[in-house]
């Protein structure tokens, strides 16, 4: 198959991620965006490692540990997520500058 | 067109519509449905690949793990507000600034002259090879992270 499909595709699917981080304001919706920005980068990954050997698994390895860290991430931004929400009882990230002066 | 493109065709209008979704619902709920909806078809473009491991990995991880611990986390907190969730201010600069980054991304894609290839098997004797002699430090280091990872997330959860 064209590598080009798998081009576009992941393509897509980044924008809508970056476009999800830039417009949301609920903190958990923002997460789920990267989770979309990290799985478009794991389709480019594995898709073209194909063409530097046929199996392409040094794509798959990579793409593996794309979604060990991806996982570490999540728990952990939950956690801070679930603190964020008892301190100021809502998850709006516009909210959350307590850390700034 | 081939059968491969059809099917490849229908999974990536599945992922793109999950993705949709995710980044238009007012409701959290819904959108962790559409969240799941857009993994589990990335595994079926792992399939296509013939990455038959990785989608495995990708329905047990993403499906199995992340969207219950998701659902967990949003159950935990207050439901009131689940289903009027409004977007920040910058959303049309957003449109215009991810809308531009598709234009960028997609460019070099189009001039490039990579052709298909024919796909080879990959059997999990390999992967499992490979994981275990050239990439050990890093698979070590990962596993660390994870610690970490583990650890920072109930000191963080913890109350105080």
């Amino acid at each position: 198959m064209e590598l080009i499909y798998f081009e576009l595709l992941s393509a897509v699917l980044f924008s809508i991620g970056v476009y999800g981080v830039l417009a949301r304001r609920h903190a958990v919706l923002v997460l789920m965006s990267i989770e979309l920005i990290l799985n478009a980068v794991t389709i480019n990954a594995v898709a073209y490692a194909t063409h530097i050997d046929a199996s392409g698994i040094t794509g798959q390895i990579i793409a593996i540990f794309v979604i060990t860290i991806a996982a570490a991430e999540f728990g952990l931004a939950l956690a801070i997520i679930l603190r964020l929400y008892s301190q100021q009882s809502n998850a709006n990230l516009d909210e959350a500058n307590r850390m700034k002066w | 067109m081939s059968g491969e493109v059809i099917v490849f065709t229908i999974i990536s209008a599945m992922v793109l519509f999950g993705a949709l979704g995710v980044v238009s619902t007012k409701n959290v709920g819904h959108a962790t449905l559409y969240l799941l909806i857009t993994l589990g078809s990335v595994a079926g473009i792992f399939i296509l690949l013939l990455a038959e491991f990785l989608a495995l990995v990708q329905i047990l991880i993403y499906g199995g793990a992340i969207t219950i611990v998701l659902l967990f986390a949003l159950m935990l907190t207050r439901v009131d507000e689940f289903s009027s969730i409004k977007d920040a201010v910058q959303r049309p600069v957003a449109i215009v600034v991810s809308v531009l980054l598709l234009g960028v991304i997609i460019t070099p894609f189009l001039q490039e002259t990579l052709g298909g290839q024919s796909l080879t098997e990959s059997n999990l004797r390999t992967l499992g090879h490979e994981l275990f002699t050239k990439w050990l430090i890093p698979f070590e280091v990962a596993s660390l992270v994870l610690l970490v990872a583990l650890i920072g997330a109930i000191v963080v959860g913890r109350d105080d």
